[in-house]
């Protein structure tokens, strides 16, 4: 019955300082073993009777199917509201109740084929582990990380180890090249002939990368940034509109068609100022007087 | 371990726990964490007559012990419920109680007259007419803020669904007196209330100084609500035991996260209880209150279910 996911109480082993980022390590039995580059879990925050009951998603940064713990879930997290204040605030051995792994993973290349990785912020969080698997499969890989800041960089070390080279920028020039990562994006896919660009970040970097790749022969597949109430399914909140293979633009659940999608499938053009419209053409979209 | 079973109307069911519409998709996403036929009833996400994409995003705000949603019945309409959801959920063995809506009250009627072709009927115990749903772009389209208008839905409603078959109401606290719109569903011919639906409200992001939904209004659930939710299945209980309304039964829904929390609208009258929210929290919520019910009801020794309902009318210290 499981489907592919658990619900378990797992635990907390280790938080860690990583720039203006906290990683978290929790050994999760059950989740890593399920878990592909990509995917996320929902964690419950606040305990039992926690006034905030919506879980906060996290892409997995890192899964280790049997250690000395059990199995263990890497996420990375910005604590920025009280959710992750509250996730960020834990200590060693407090439980921690999550679900997973959800969503669906980044689709890999039958062949080895040349690939860049674009991260934005802490949405670099899977590509690591992304690199490592293409990698594995013979494939060319090359990292673009890019923040406002240096501080708002995460993993640009460990990108080193993961992948075949590591471009860097920042808004502000305290790191790297300055500017945003689609002023480098072209020229990497140039250079090593990359046929796929994976993206991971805030929306209007996805839009970007998925233009860029376009303009340089390359595939985008990103993976979006919803807020979700559930993660599982059932709320309905966190869709957008995506086109089909059939051509027509529904509102998809991003929890459960994606979070990774083909970019150019992505109606960007109805995504602005943080709202999400639904598309004219979208199936079912509401006639003059709204629904 | 008491008698959970609990009647509605001539339906009876194993255990009063169901899934609240909208809260649960159509099943196949919780089931992989718990089987829904553990349920005494599952509650389908509200199926209109045509596709519908819903609204803009964003469509949820979290707030103290709850949320705002204002997603709008997206949905694939009543013929792709037919032919894929129902027949799934039978197949699973679910009893399903099927949420149903229209822009129209015609269109309510359209609907049922679907679903009953549907080869999952058999596993249909009853029709849920959801004329409460806050989310629609006119207020004015909201029955069940007027009597006049609850009763047109029900009784076209009620007229379709064949006789045998419970049609619940389910109703809005947004009201002045939901005792009044209960007297106009039941006097239409519904079953039974389903109580309550989700409260209007508005949440302003202090970032952008702008109501947080794209949709600026939503329905306010969780825990926050439940003892709106318990007040108003008092009330028209109440209403009941004085002779006001006719005697029908009630499935409470509003804030239940626990089995105490469902235990205090079942003492208020409710026959049945739906989970909602609390499912976004812990996906096997409606299971886990299930067992949490029946281990309330066996603390207070009660060997049935059903000698609970309503209990404290009775115990009500005279004023």
């Amino acid at each position: 019955m499981s489907g592919g996911v658990v619900r378990v109480t797992g635990e907390l082993i280790a938080v860690r300082r990583a720039g203006a980022y906290h990683h978290l390590t929790v050994v999760a039995p059950g989740v890593a073993e399920l878990a592909h580059p990509g995917q996320f879990v929902a964690l419950a925050v606040g305990g039992p009777t926690s006034a905030n009951l919506l879980r906060r998603c996290f892409s997995l940064h890192r899964v280790k199917p049997s250690g000395t713990y059990g199995g263990t879930v890497d996420v990375v997290v910005s604590a920025v509201g009280a959710g992750t204040r509250w996730l960020t605030a834990l200590r060693p051995h407090d439980p921690v109740d999550v679900v997973g792994p959800l969503g669906r993973a980044f689709p890999l290349p039958a062949e080895p084929v040349p690939c860049v990785l674009v991260g934005g912020g802490y949405g670099s969080a899977p590509l690591f582990w992304l690199a490592e698997t293409l990698r594995e499969r013979g494939c060319h890989v090359e990292l673009v990380l890019g923040a406002a800041s240096e501080d708002r960089l995460f993993g640009v070390v460990e990108g080193r180890r993961s992948a075949d080279a590591v471009h860097v920028t920042t808004d502000d020039g305290s790191a790297g090249t300055k500017g945003w990562v689609s002023d480098v994006l072209g020229e990497v896919i140039e250079r090593t002939k990359a046929s796929v660009v994976y993206g991971c970040g805030p929306m209007a970097m996805l839009r970007s990368v998925t233009e860029v790749a376009a303009a340089h022969g390359a595939v985008a597949q990103v993976a979006v940034e919803e807020s979700m109430a559930c993660g599982i399914g059932v709320c309905m909140t966190c869709v957008l509109p995506v086109t089909g293979a059939d051509g027509r633009t529904r509102m998809v659940r991003s929890c459960v068609e994606g979070p990774v999608f083909r970019g150019d499938r992505v109606r960007w053009d109805a995504l602005d100022g943080g709202i999400t419209r639904v598309p004219d053409d979208a199936v079912g979209a509401p006639r003059p007087g709204g629904h | 371990m008491a008698d959970m079973t609990t009647a509605l109307g001539a339906t009876r069911l194993p255990n009063p726990v169901m899934t609240a519409s909208g809260c649960a998709a159509n099943g196949k996403e919780l089931h992989r964490f718990f089987p829904v036929s553990d349920l005494g009833a599952f509650t389908t996400k509200t199926v209109m007559r045509d596709p519908r994409s819903g609204r803009p995003t964003p469509r949820m705000a979290e707030t103290d012990s709850g949320m705002l949603n204002s997603i709008g019945l997206q949905g694939p309409g009543i013929e792709t419920f037919c032919v894929d959801d129902l027949p799934w959920l039978a197949t699973q063995g679910a009893r399903v109680l099927v949420s149903v809506a229209g822009g129209t009250a015609e269109e309510f009627g359209e609907v049922v007259d679907r679903l009953v072709t549907s080869p999952g009927w058999p596993a249909v115990v009853g029709v849920e007419a959801n004329i409460s749903c806050p989310n629609v772009a006119n207020r004015g389209l909201v029955f069940a803020c007027d009597p006049v208008s609850s009763e047109r839905v029900v009784r076209i409603v009620r007229g379709r669904v064949p006789a045998g078959t419970p049609v619940f109401a389910k109703l809005t606290p947004d009201v002045t007196d939901v005792v009044a719109i209960a007297s106009a569903a039941l006097g239409a011919g519904a079953t039974g209330l389903t109580m309550i639906n989700t409260l209007l409200g508005v949440v302003v992001d202090t970032d952008r100084l702008r109501p947080r939904l794209a949709g600026v209004t939503g329905g306010l659930s969780g825990p926050a609500i439940l003892p709106v939710a318990v007040r108003a299945v008092w009330q028209v209980t109440a209403a009941m035991r004085a002779g006001l309304l006719p005697r029908a039964p009630v499935i409470g829904v509003g804030g239940v996260r626990t089995g105490a929390d469902a235990l205090q609208l079942v003492a208020a009258g409710a026959s049945a209880v739906q989970v909602g929210t609390a499912t976004f929290n812990d996906p096997s919520a409606p299971r886990r209150v299930l067992a949490e019910l029946e281990a309330e009801i066996d603390r207070h020794g009660f060997d049935r279910f059903a000698d609970v309902v309503g209990i404290a009318h009775e115990r009500t210290a005279a004023p």
